[in-house]
């Protein structure tokens, strides 16, 4: 019997089109637009001036505070523009725009592919590395690592849980990661396990990527002696989605529900996304910053559906152009996966370290059904996976009681899109519960004033 | 550009395919209704699926000025249910009567699907069954497409009215003429059209099951109840009260928890709410069926409950992923 | 019979009304008197425009107040106002009366769609995914939040403006709406003199090229308004040109002066067709 949550889930079609394909490097673009404001967290302070010269790592916008993350250049060039730019979501955003010479690396990068297992650092500078290259979670929600890493007073860590679940469908580049560097991404998790002082790592793959648990089992069999005694355990999962929710993926692996309101740690267990262990592999083997990420480029008209090593700040353009370019018949063009994933305005925004996915969605795909009377059938209530009530949180909303929406609960909700997804209704749930959400986490830190 | 929140697919669900599935489930009793009913079993299925829709559409059109949406199939869909609940006997124009009332005030005057407190299959029933006592529980029988009805039609009970002669301890009353239970199985008995016939009302609720359109909670919670409260009752006195398999297989108990009680508008929409809700109308079934003035209770037993879906919304709220510490302020 | 009857009904009679009384004498709530009398005059809108949850709660702030500075109803406004200063027995302090004003006017001609958004209608939701089906990141989303949120039927969309309209006899500057607008669009701005007032209709903050190619009729933050003004009523922002009602003259040269007549005048009489600048443009004293 295979582990997953126990609460909800669905079984959207996993559409896995680019799986088994392997990563290709995508060639350098000429020009890059690097937002500085690719976290969660205040914006980073910009250290360059226009018309500098930058090499690839060069810091160009420096953490302006501890929830918060460096940035740096991805390619070498010259700074032509530092302005607002308008990002997928059509709103501006402050980034420093790079056009490109050439492909010099900034001195102390190690830009080699051999593999590295030892390093000198105590768990104190992996940390400072960890800030200063600017490692965020890669897994979508670019929360800055170094402060998920820091453990605080009171509470002690007991697992640290390895998000290789990708449950998005469409998604595959994680596991195309795994196939690739399956040693980087052990030592990743091991320094990352010393930095928490946790010996136990578990790994949580769903079961429908064998490939990518046969070759990370391989690998922790082949560094067995690195590992020693710690351990170290690769756990496959029964697909279900949002598996790679934090909290349900902590439920299907150790069996504990975190609390409203709190977080991992409250229960012992620290979540890091495998991409991350591996750029934190990168930050602390070669001292790389996050210059690149893996990013998936598919959708059921893409001819050829590929994972691409993307440099961060390249036109999403490009990478649609290298797969064929946009199909005629296409609607919506989204940045991550079709359940959490949001689309995008134009093609002219960024690839960001959070972006995992394009996806080209056909335009018959793309619009909603017509919304029809809630019949109250309860099928979102039974998907959900933080037990919400859905359609109450909604009907709330629409009446703007805000007390009642805070008695459901609303401000637990992950925005997995499961219940949007299942109704027969086709009510858009989930807009109304985020602005729920948002209000009530609005009402309640002006309670707190 | 198409811009949309998350998330961009969708399940395929629709109302549309759930009534139809719901209908396609009540196949199998239809057949078995035929079988024993006959032309009458057609015709009044017929008359009562014609004038819930025409009703609806009327209203919609006329009265209301929305958009209908007739061909979802919800009207059709309690227009069936409503043929289920009737005698083989009744005349036409009781059951367009029963048809309006259904889709008229037990669901339009609510605002339409998804409003409506009550199940308007069983609004229009009851309305019939409290207007009309006499045509609703004439039980006469004119013959089938096959011959093969146990009981003897003269006598024009239900095993049910038999049940309650037994229990009122009527002279000539036995359980002697009562119908097997494999009889009441298989639906060789009297009754309400649809009702008549255990093992394709189970074959239904197996592909509710299946296709997911319904959860386990409300048929199971009803007929566990059923079956306890019967199995006890009978502990008590055999001689008056029959066995628990009896209260299982006749009357409206499988009918109802399979296809009215589940109504997805008037149950509750959490699992712990779906099986409290069950728990209850099987109380009040056999509670009515034993010592009240009907025979039979299941239809009372869900509109009761119908009326208290909202309040076990309210105090049976959904489990709460890492168990919600303050319980108390959820009810305030 | 009838005597039985008679005295039965009697004493029920009798002993509901005594235990009525009781009641009502026992549970009595003694509440200042004022706060009824000043709940007549008040207009029972219940909008919440005064920051109060309703009429009944603004009765009784004002019954408990020492001065009416922070209390107003703008729904009421000036006359009620003055009511209640009455019965309190203060002096009353007026403000001018207000209208909400909706600063964007990207009509549809004007500003062209570039994108179409599927998800719920609504401004809010539209404004958490992104910035607009057109091009103009700041303008109006045309999901009629503001016409949901307001009590007095006072503002609906124009469905060939996709834009919202005040209905100015109906409006009662309680400012819903301009909670309601999650792109602060809408502004309580003084009525003016027969409701003759000037006021730039565009918030957006884009530089001229950009705000001019997603909308024909934006500011474009060229400052010609700016520099035409005698009464230093308009300040540039970034990019953008305000003009501040309590400064403004109302003499409309910045109006002529707009390039893409982003600054609008209302109830104004028709300009002469000449091209000489229009001379009666009389600075009108304010009270």
């Amino acid at each position: 019997m295979l582990k997953t949550f126990r609460i909800g889930g669905v079984h959207p079609p996993e559409n896995k089109l680019s799986a088994g394909k392997p990563i290709e490097m995508f060639s350098l673009p000429q020009e890059v637009v690097i937002p500085i404001a690719q976290h969660i967290g205040a914006p980073a302070t910009v250290v360059v001036n226009k018309g500098d010269r930058v090499k690839v790592g060069t810091l160009i916008a420096r953490s302006s505070g501890f929830v918060s993350s460096q940035v740096h250049a991805s390619v070498s060039g010259t700074v032509s523009r530092i302005e607002p730019i308008r990002d997928g979501s059509g709103l501006k955003k402050m980034a420093v725009v790079i056009q490109r010479d050439g492909d010099e690396w900034e001195e102390g990068i190690d830009p080699t592919d051999t593999l590295v297992r030892h390093i000198d650092l105590t768990t104190e500078q992996m940390k400072e590395r960890i800030a200063d290259r600017g490692i965020v979670g890669l897994g979508g929600a670019t929360f800055p690592t170094h402060v998920k890493l820091t453990v605080m007073p009171g509470n002690q860590a007991t697992h640290l849980i390895v998000n290789a679940a990708e449950c998005e469908p469409y998604l595959t580049c994680d596991d195309a990661l795994m196939c690739l560097h399956p040693n980087e991404i052990i030592f990743g998790i091991l320094w990352t396990m010393k930095i928490i002082g946790v010996d136990k790592a578990l790994i949580g793959i769903e079961n429908n990527k064998p490939q990518a648990i046969r070759t990370l089992r391989n690998a922790i069999e082949q560094e067995k002696e690195q590992i020693g005694s710690a351990s170290i355990c690769v756990v496959p999962l029964k697909m279900k989605y949002p598996q790679g929710g934090e909290k349900q993926l902590i439920d299907a692996l150790i069996r504990k529900q975190v609390k409203p309101g709190q977080l991992p740690i409250s229960e012992g267990a620290v979540v890091q996304n495998v991409s991350t262990l591996y750029a934190i592999y990168q930050a602390l083997a070669k001292n790389r910053p996050i210059i690149d990420r893996v990013v998936t480029v598919t959708g059921k008209e893409i001819p050829e559906p590929k994972n691409f090593q993307v440099r961060i700040g390249t036109a999403t353009r490009l990478l649609v152009e290298a797969v064929g370019g946009l199909p005629e018949t296409s609607g919506k063009v989204i940045s991550g996966g079709p359940m959490m994933g949001r689309t995008i305005v134009t093609l002219d925004a960024p690839i960001t370290k959070g972006s995992s996915g394009v996806l080209v969605l056909p335009e018959k795909e793309s619009r909603r059904n017509e919304m029809r009377e809630c019949v109250r059938c309860g099928k979102c209530v039974s998907v959900c996976p933080m037990g919400l009530n859905p359609a109450f949180i909604m009907r709330s909303t629409l009446n703007k009681e805000w007390e009642a929406a805070e008695k459901l609960y609303a401000p637990d909700c992950i925005e997995c899109g499961s219940c949007s997804f299942t109704c027969p209704s086709q009510r858009p749930l989930l807009d109304h519960i985020r602005v729920a959400k948002q209000t009530v986490m609005a009402l309640a830190r002006a309670r707190k004033k | 550009m198409i811009m949309s929140p998350s998330p961009h697919i969708h399940s395929g669900d629709r109302i549309d395919k759930n009534m139809y599935g719901v209908l396609i489930a009540l196949l199998p009793a239809f057949v078995v209704m035929l079988l024993q009913f006959g032309w009458d079993a057609l015709r009044i299925t017929l008359i009562a699926t014609v004038a819930s829709v025409l009703a609806e559409w009327l209203i919609v059109r006329f009265m209301l000025g929305r958009k209908s949406y007739i061909l979802d199939g919800s009207a059709l869909l309690t227009g069936v249910l409503l043929a289920f609940n009737l005698p083989s006997s009744l005349p036409w124009w009781l059951v367009v009567m029963g048809a309006v009332v259904a889709i008229g005030i037990g669901k339009m005057a609510f605002g339409g699907l998804g409003n409506n407190i009550f199940n308007p299959a069983l609004v229009g029933r009851v309305f019939l069954l409290i207007s009309y006592p006499a045509q609703m529980t004439t039980w006469s029988y004119s013959g089938g497409w096959i011959d093969a009805l146990a009981v003897d039609a003269s006598t024009s009970a239900t095993p049910l009215g038999l049940m309650k002669a037994i229990i009122k301890g009527a002279p000539n009353a036995s359980w002697d003429a009562m119908p097997s239970a494999w009889d009441l199985f298989l639906g060789l008995n009297n009754g309400s059209m649809g009702e008549i016939s255990a093992i394709a009302l189970l074959i239904g609720l197996a592909y509710l099951l299946i296709r997911r359109i319904i959860s386990w909670h409300i048929p199971v919670s009803i007929l566990g109840t059923v079956f306890i409260v019967g199995s006890l009752m009978h502990l008590i006195d055999p001689a008056i009260y029959p066995p628990a398999t009896f209260h299982l297989l006749t009357g409206g108990v499988l009918l109802g928890s399979v296809f009215m009680a589940t109504d997805y508008v008037t149950s509750p929409i959490t699992a712990r709410g779906q099986i409290v809700y069950g728990i209850a109308i099987g109380l009040l079934t056999v509670a009515i069926r034993l010592f009240g003035s009907y025979p039979e209770g299941m239809s009372f037993a869900i509109l009761i409950m119908n009326a208290f879906t909202p309040l076990i919304n309210t105090y049976f709220p959904t489990k709460h992923f890492g168990h919600a510490p303050k319980r108390k302020e959820v009810k305030a | 019979m009838i005597l039985t009857t008679v005295i039965v009904l009697a004493i029920i009679a009798l002993s509901s009304a005594s235990l009525l009384f009781i009641i009502s004498k026992k549970f009595e709530v003694r509440e200042d008197e004022r706060i009824a009398i000043i709940g007549e005059v008040l207009p029972q809108a219940n909008c919440g425009g005064c920051g109060f949850p309703g009429c009944s709660a603004f009765a009784s702030a004002c019954a408990r107040a020492q001065n009416l500075d922070n209390l107003y109803c703008p729904v009421g406004g000036a006359p009620v106002m003055e009511k209640v200063a009455g019965i309190m027995g203060f002096e009353v302090s007026v403000g001018d009366a207000k209208i909400a004003v909706v600063r964007c006017n990207g009509t549809c001609e004007a500003r062209p769609k570039t994108s179409e958004y599927t998800g719920a209608r609504n401004c809010r939701i539209a404004a958490g995914l992104y910035a607009g089906e057109t091009d103009c990141s700041y303008g109006c989303l045309g999901f009629a939040d503001c016409c949901v949120a307001c009590s007095f039927d006072a503002i609906h969309m124009n469905p060939e403006t996709g834009l919202p309209e005040v209905d100015e006899d109906k409006c009662t500057a309680c400012g819903a709406c301009v909670k309601a607008c999650p792109k602060f669009i809408i502004e309580l701005r003084k009525k003016g003199p027969k409701g003759k007032r000037i006021f730039v209709s565009c918030v957006n903050e884009d530089k001229g090229g950009v705000a001019r190619k997603a909308c024909s009729n934006a500011c474009i933050g060229c400052s010609k308004c700016f520099k035409v003004c005698q009464f230093e009523a308009i300040t540039m922002g970034t990019n953008l040109a305000y003009i501040d009602s309590t400064k403004c003259r109302l003499c409309r040269k910045c109006v002529a002066e707009c390039p893409t007549g982003a600054i609008h005048e209302v109830h104004f009489p028709p300009r002469p067709v000449a091209q000489s600048q229009p001379q009666e443009a009389t600075p009108e004293s304010r009270s």
